[in-house]
């Protein structure tokens, strides 16, 4: 019965969608109140009705109810209650559902905390946000309903969820990254709507920007987290592979990165609008492109989850109404958006534009790696793999063109300004930097230029931001007045910008100075790493809720000190019979201690275990999450409020005159 | 002519310059770092380049793996069921890899037609094929588990 609920509920916000997508967007046209004024309602209608289905679902999942399909192929009922709920998007359809869900959330939330907005430009974003909530909900109703049932012939127990995704990572992974993706829809239809209008000027930018930057910090954090997952539970401690799924997420936060920074300088000054659009169908249709490449199953990855030839073909077909009428849209109306103010080239304005050119040329190069393998086997040509070298090849040059640029950025002034002044302001920190650049390396094991380099460029960063803080902060009465001087979204910039410069430290530093070894040993053996003696104490048999294992009691010691006891383990999972690595890591601010274990070897004990050493790894992570931080920081600040305040005012006196 | 349009100009000509860059630089990465997929019935036909990074795969064959007891090294066989391609790796195996199983590896092929894997790669879930592998098997009309179709 329950399922049914859910399948009836989710028909109904189906109905409701599109309702939403055509009344609001066609009374915003004939400028009629009623239809416009429904628009709130019809958003928050359709988020109840999805999330009852979606408890529907979680509800068939807890209760181990196996006559529904996706429940007896995606749990089992000795699964952890835990990992029982987080399989529901462990799954095609499940994960569908919960895209269609957050997109309900993120319309409701634009509907109800926008009172700043005049009628006409909300009504028109909640109507391009419910055809987009239009396409998901019929893509799951029509292709991949979750509430399918399996009458007869349902199974006693189920096929359990995949041993990879039973992890606390992967309950939080997934709903984060969605929420950044389809956060860029709100983004993009901000900027529909302001082409149907044809209406853009700074206040655009002011109500799209939190927004955006919001749904930015939200995939930032999603995609931490995966790279994380993978680091600690693929078993091979590697953090990034280039993988095609990972750049489907990571191509619309370069250009959501882009799109944060052209935004600024819309806002700001008025300049870049129509670029500013574009960049926004941008984003989006690139978090589109990603859910298409993982959900049609025409790349080898461990996301896709369907490969049935229907849904890649709605998707696609979703992918180039939006994608077409949008580009379509934007050739009939941005000619009557654009910008007529003008800047110096030395000035913040032409850097972040240098921003915007590095990571707009940072997507293609990844979007193109990506799809090279399908445009050649789609051109009969054979089939192609482009492996991490060439990413890393392209993408590493480019990110290093950005930091000397970052520095400058804080430093410099709006509309115009002189290289001398910039020379008087970091001559100091580009010493400073140079310094840096030349002696941290020598902290590590060996010198090494790619460190040197990095520490040269996050040092030039970070020396660049606290002159301007400190010019901020420096003439005000005590240090914590001046600190509080400092606005939000200030500070989330500082956060965000300090958050890159300790990526890119972790990111070369780990890879440079990481030692990694295969080797066999047996139970007694001990192998030196980086000055860490690994001694294998001995193999006992453990067992889990749902698994039985081998677990391997590992000793630490560096100079006769503990260090860590690590007990790394090769999993059986009994329902699937699927055998798993989990790996045992010691974390620490400045190296982690890996330790994997590969299969045994010979008949006397021995295995093949994998040890790493891999220093200031997490930096890349941290450095992620501030920069997240950054991102929710900025939209805290008061500007966006305090407009909201005026505009409250003024739309009550409009609608008082109406 | 009018300074808006001028910068306009020069921001142009500065995006052609610099994408100019990118595409050199991405054509130069992609040539040393892709690598084509062949099917061991296309490597016994003598089809695959002898010393260039290629990827292999097909189905384990049945009691082909052997292990060194005393290093990591393993040797086992692919096959599409109509050739077969030896594989010699020496690391660690995915946790997915096994006998009667969809394995791709990657390396390069030696003077004596055996593929010096640097990396193999099963794929994470047990009911999935890595679809080159499907293909193969598909052109070679079996089924995985070897039966003619």
């Amino acid at each position: 019965m329950i399922p049914e609920i859910g399948h009836y509920a989710l028909i109904n916000a189906l109905c409701l969608a599109v309702i939403l997508a055509v009344l609001p967007a066609w009374g915003a046209w004939r400028r009629n109140t009623t239809a416009m004024g429904l628009a709130p309602g019809l958003a928050v209608g359709q988020l109840v009705f999805v999330a009852i289905s979606f408890a529907c679902l979680a509800a068939a999942f807890l209760q181990d109810d196996f006559t529904v399909k996706v429940v007896a192929s995606n749990s089992n009922s000795l699964l952890p209650p835990m990992y029982k709920f987080s399989a529901l998007w462990g799954n095609h359809e499940g994960s569908l559902l919960l895209w269609a869900l957050i997109l309900c959330l993120w319309t409701t939330a634009v509907a109800l905390l926008s009172p700043q907005l005049p009628m006409q430009v909300l009504s028109r974003v909640l109507s391009v946000m419910g055809g987009i909530a239009v396409g998901f909900l019929s893509f799951s109703l029509f292709t991949s309903n979750p509430f399918e049932r399996l009458l007869p012939g349902s199974p006693v127990d189920g096929s359990d969820l995949n041993p990879l995704l039973q992890d606390p990572g992967l309950i939080i992974h997934p709903p984060l990254l969605y929420m950044g993706y389809v956060g860029f829809s709100v983004a993009f239809a901000f900027a529909i709507a302001a082409l149907l209008g044809g209406r853009l000027d700074a206040s655009w930018a002011r109500w799209s920007r939190p927004w955006t930057n919001v749904a930015w910090a939200f995939l930032t954090l999603g995609i931490m987290l995966g790279s994380w997952w993978a680091y600690y539970e693929l078993g091979w401690g590697g953090w990034w592979f280039w993988d095609p799924v990972e750049n489907a997420s990571f191509m619309p936060w370069l250009a959501g990165t882009a799109l944060i920074h052209s935004l600024a300088a819309t806002e700001k000054r008025g300049l870049f609008k129509s670029w500013t659009v574009l960049l926004a169908i941008f984003a989006f249709s690139l978090s589109l492109l990603g859910t298409f490449l993982v959900r049609s199953g025409v790349l080898t990855s461990v996301h896709a989850f369907a490969t049935d030839p229907a849904r890649g073909m709605f998707i696609l077909l979703f992918l180039a109404i939006v994608v077409g009428g949008s580009l379509i849209l934007y050739a009939l109306r941005a000619p009557a958006v654009s910008s007529r103010v003008s800047f110096a080239w030395v000035s913040r304005e032409s850097l972040l534009l240098f921003n915007n050119v590095v990571f707009l040329v940072a997507t293609l190069t990844v979007l193109f790696g990506t799809l090279f393998p399908l445009i050649m086997d789609a051109l009969g040509q054979g089939k192609y793999s482009v492996g991490p070298p060439y990413f890393n090849a392209v993408f590493v040059p480019l990110m290093a063109l950005l930091a000397p640029f970052m520095g400058l950025g804080p430093v410099s002034r709006w509309k115009g300004d002189t290289v001398a002044r910039w020379r008087g302001e970091l001559a100091i920190s580009a010493v400073v930097a140079v310094l840096c650049g030349l002696t941290l390396p020598l902290l590590g094991e060996d010198y090494n230029l790619w460190v040197a380099l990095a520490a040269l460029l996050a040092a030039w960063l970070v020396l660049g931001l606290a002159r301007d803080a400190w010019y901020r902060v420096r003439g005000a009465a005590s240090l914590g007045s001046g600190l509080r001087r400092l606005t939000p979204s200030y500070c989330g910039m500082l956060l965000a910008h300090l958050g890159f410069a300790a990526c890119v430290l972790g990111v070369v530093a780990t890879s440079q100075y990481n030692v990694e070894r295969d080797l066999k040993m047996s139970p007694g053996d001990s192998e030196t790493l980086a000055g860490y003696t690994f001694e294998f104490l001995e193999l006992v048999p453990v067992r889990g809720p749902n698994f039985v294992a081998d677990e391997a009691r590992f000793r630490v010691t560096k100079d006769n000190e503990l260090i860590a006891m690590l007990a790394p383990q090769k999993r059986r999972y009994l329902a699937s019979g699927s055998v798993m690595t989990e790996a045992s890591i010691d974390a620490g601010l400045f190296r982690d201690l890996f330790v994997a274990m590969g299969e045994p070897i010979g008949s006397e004990g021995a295995w093949a275990i994998r040890l790493h050493y891999k220093p200031m790894v997490r930096w890349m992570w941290l450095g992620a999450i501030m920069m997240g931080f950054g991102g929710f920081a900025t939209a805290l600040d008061k500007r966006y409020r305090r407009q909201r305040r005026a505009a409250t005012a003024s739309a009550q006196g409009v609608l008082h005159g109406a | 002519m009018h300074p808006i349009r001028k910068q306009r100009l020069y921001l142009v000509l500065f995006l052609v310059l610099f994408s100019s860059v990118a595409v050199g630089l991405v054509t130069y990465a992609l040539r040393g770092n892709i690598n084509l997929f062949f099917s061991p019935a296309d490597v016994a036909a003598g089809k695959a380049p002898v010393g260039q990074a290629i990827r292999v795969g097909g189905m384990v064959v049945e009691g082909s793996v052997q292990r060194s007891d005393d290093s990591l090294a393993v040797r086992f066989v692919v096959t599409d069921y109509e050739a077969t391609v030896p594989v010699v790796y020496e690391g660690i195996l995915p946790d997915l890899f096994g006998e009667g199983q969809g394995a791709v590896a990657s390396g390069a092929l030696d003077e004596y037609g055996v593929m010096q894997a640097t990396e193999v790669l099963a794929k994470h879930d047990e009911n999935y094929m890595p679809p080159e592998v499907a293909d193969a098997l598909e052109k070679s009309g079996y089924d995985h588990k070897g039966k003619a179709q």
